[in-house]
């Protein structure tokens, strides 16, 4: 068991840096490079430049570049008082060491901008998974019950058409019906005419404006996730129930669940007792990366609705230039999808008996 | 169809005589034939030409049926509802008429989804056909390269690369500055699934009793993979496609939608929405068709990906 977790662990080395060279060589391409965004100013002569350059290292190898931002530059002497003598010890300490730099749009430190921000994604990250397995599931397991039969036809169609909407477009269609057409049904007004006819369901955001700051607790606040949640589990509740669907129909086929037909057990408990609980197992493989997919998969949902999470965070860092931010992002995100895999291969291992630790 | 003559062993085994007397046909021929009788696969397909002739005939349709200018602005004519005079679905916010808009969006949004599907495929049978043939370090390159793509969030993945080839100075004004650009974008960065489908195809065909005669016989690489190996994956690759194009053409909105895709003035069924929280009182026509395009678009892709892939499923019997 240790064995097979830390070998698993093992080959994820190779990916994790094949992500952290990635990244490294997207941020050096972006237009201008890493010091765009700093030096950007018009004032700055060109020596000024050369100077901020020399000091932040860009003009070096690329290797020895990405090895710093891996390690951290304590080891480098940099000439701050530009006398042309490097003196002054680097401060980084590499993204190993969780040292993500500085946002430049915020001038904070990148990873207290983002731990930040990890709570309301998980908040609405977990409220969707959470109704994606206990609707579509169920969904999944009466669809082959009754397979052929309308129930099973219809959640086949419209677990197609929810695949097919833009997630965009149906949190849009969303904000239009509850913020829009049904005030204008219920209180008789043109919106047009009214712009601040109050809405259905909140439009966005986490909560309710508090004046001393913060968030108020969950319970207070459940209008503001439902229809963010609702928008991203739609996707997950297709996807669980036609999985369900196939390996339910898969777990029915094999011999025990003849047997247990066969002795007598009544239809309900070989479909739930023999079938069911079976049919699960696989799946355990889709919620690992599920879980951590839920750390970046929302970003468009959260830009929708005004939600202040990862995703949105790197959704605004990318549209102001802030790399440093992007790239923490994504670099935090590949990393919790590749442990996903790792956490759900040994997940799997552990339920199914006939999968042998070797 | 075919004579009903009943042949003795049909009986027994209880098949149609049909797949009987057909046995002679290849796969294809059967799944066209599968393929005619699948209504619903029919209508999608249909509905897929229909989009597209009328897409690409927008300029036709704006000067000769339309009788508008899909460029031009007109502040006065701003949010008319659909119906008004001279604008079938009414018009944008800057008084743009908006059935004219659609189908030049739906123009670029369809050639996008199409050719960056085609590049992709190219890309990923390729790729593919070389590891799954191969194997050893090549395929370990490729394995590394692929795990490491896809354990990046897509849209991020996208997002950073489009902002730094739509923003790189150097481009602006060659073909890659344009729209287009989405479109290598899409197709360079989307093969990892379909290398991995093919190259696990061509892993269960290598040892194939046929491949090995064609090897034994001194049979060149290239020609096993081109004569044995491809004609066999096609099939699969066809199902792919087709739900491929499904998903770029959502991908490819999404990017539109949050502005690091098509970029106005050009339309694309993602750009016409990236305004809309500002419809929401004036116009909900506009929210509306766009987004229901791309539903419809998307959902016959995915129907005729279901329909190919029950056609040239070997083991469905008619």
């Amino acid at each position: 068991m240790v064995k097979y977790t830390l070998r698993r662990l093992i080959q994820a080395i190779p990916t994790l840096i094949g992500i952290t060279m990635l990244s490294f060589l997207l941020m050096g391409l972006v237009p201008g490079g890493p010091t765009a965004a700093l030096s950007g100013d018009p004032k700055l002569t060109p020596q000024q430049k050369e100077r901020i350059a020399n000091q932040l290292g860009v003009n070096d190898p690329l290797p020895v570049q990405y090895l710093r931002w891996l390690i951290g530059d304590q080891w480098r002497l940099i000439d701050t008082d530009d006398d042309g003598i490097p003196d002054t010890p680097g401060t980084r300490l590499g993204i190993l060491r969780g040292d993500f730099g500085m946002s430049f749009s915020l001038r904070r430190p990148v990873l207290d901008v983002i731990t930040e921000r990890i709570p309301a994604t998980l908040e609405l990250g977990l409220a969707a998974l959470f109704f994606g397995i206990v609707i579509g599931v169920p969904i999944g397991i009466l669809a082959a019950v009754r397979r052929g039969g309308w129930f099973d036809s219809v959640t086949r169609v419209l677990a197609v058409l929810f695949n097919a909407i833009p997630v965009f477009w149906l949190g849009l269609v969303l904000i239009l019906i509850f913020g829009s057409l049904l005030p204008q049904w219920l209180h008789g007004i043109n919106p047009s005419t009214f712009p601040s006819v109050s809405p259905i369901l909140p439009m966005g955001g986490r909560g309710p404006t508090v004046l001393t700051g913060g968030i108020p607790p969950i319970y207070q606040r459940l209008q503001f996730l439902l229809l963010p949640t609702f928008v991203l589990a739609t996707g997950g509740i297709a996807g669980y129930s036609r999985y369900m669907r196939a390996s339910m129909l898969d777990v029915i086929g094999q011999d025990y669940i003849r047997t247990a037909k066969a002795k007598g057990l009544s239809m309900r408990q070989v479909w739930f007792k023999h079938g069911a609980r079976n049919a699960l197992m696989p799946l355990a493989t889709f919620l690992g990366p599920a879980i951590t997919g839920l750390l970046a998969g929302a970003a468009i949902t959260e830009r929708i609705f005004s939600w202040p999470g990862l995703g949105r965070l790197a959704l605004d860092a990318l549209t102001a230039l802030d790399y440093p931010v992007v790239m923490a992002v994504v670099i935090l995100s590949a990393i919790a999808t590749i442990f996903g895999f790792v956490l759900s291969d040994i997940l799997y291992a552990l339920i199914d008996p006939r999968i042998r630790f070797g | 169809m075919a004579s009903q003559t009943q042949s003795p062993n049909s009986a027994i085994i209880g098949i149609k005589d049909e797949s009987i007397k057909k046995t002679g046909d290849s796969l294809t021929v059967l799944a066209i034939r599968r393929l005619r009788r699948d209504k619903l696969t029919l209508v999608a397909m249909g509905v897929i030409v229909l989009l597209a002739l009328l897409s690409f005939s927008a300029p036709l349709i704006e000067k000769y049926v339309l009788d508008v200018s899909y460029t031009s602005t007109n502040i006065d004519k701003a949010f008319l509802p659909p119906g008004a005079a001279g604008h079938i679905l009414g018009t944008d916010d800057v008084g743009r008429d908006h059935l004219a808009r659609l189908l030049y969006a739906g123009q670029i949004s369809l050639a996008i989804a199409f050719i960056s599907a085609l590049i992709s495929l190219a890309i990923g049978v390729t790729l593919g056909v070389i590891t799954g043939y191969y194997g050893g370090v090549v395929d370990d390159i490729i394995n590394w390269v692929i795990t490491t793509l896809d354990s990046i969030p897509t849209l991020f993945l996208l997002i950073i690369v489009s902002g730094i080839v739509l923003r790189n100075s150097n481009l602006t004004g060659t073909i890659f500055g344009g729209p287009f650009a989405l479109v290598f974008i899409l197709g360079f960065l989307g093969w990892s699934g379909i290398t991995r489908l093919v190259r696990g195809e061509t892993l269960s065909i290598r040892e194939r009793e046929y491949i090995i005669s064609a090897r034994a016989i001194g049979s060149s690489p290239l020609h096993i993979m081109f004569t044995h190996i491809i004609p066999n994956i096609l099939s699969v690759v066809f199902i792919t496609l087709a739900l491929d194009i499904g998903n770029l053409i959502l991908v490819e909105s999404a990017l539109s939608f949050l502005g690091f895709g098509v970029k106005p003035p050009s339309a694309s069924w993602g750009n016409m929405l990236t305004n809309a929280n500002t419809f929401f009182t004036k116009g909900a026509y506009l929210v509306i068709a766009p987004g229901l395009l791309i539903v419809i678009t998307v959902l016959c892709l995915y129907v005729i990906g279901d329909g190919l892939r029950d056609a040239f499923d070997p083991t469905s019997i008619d």
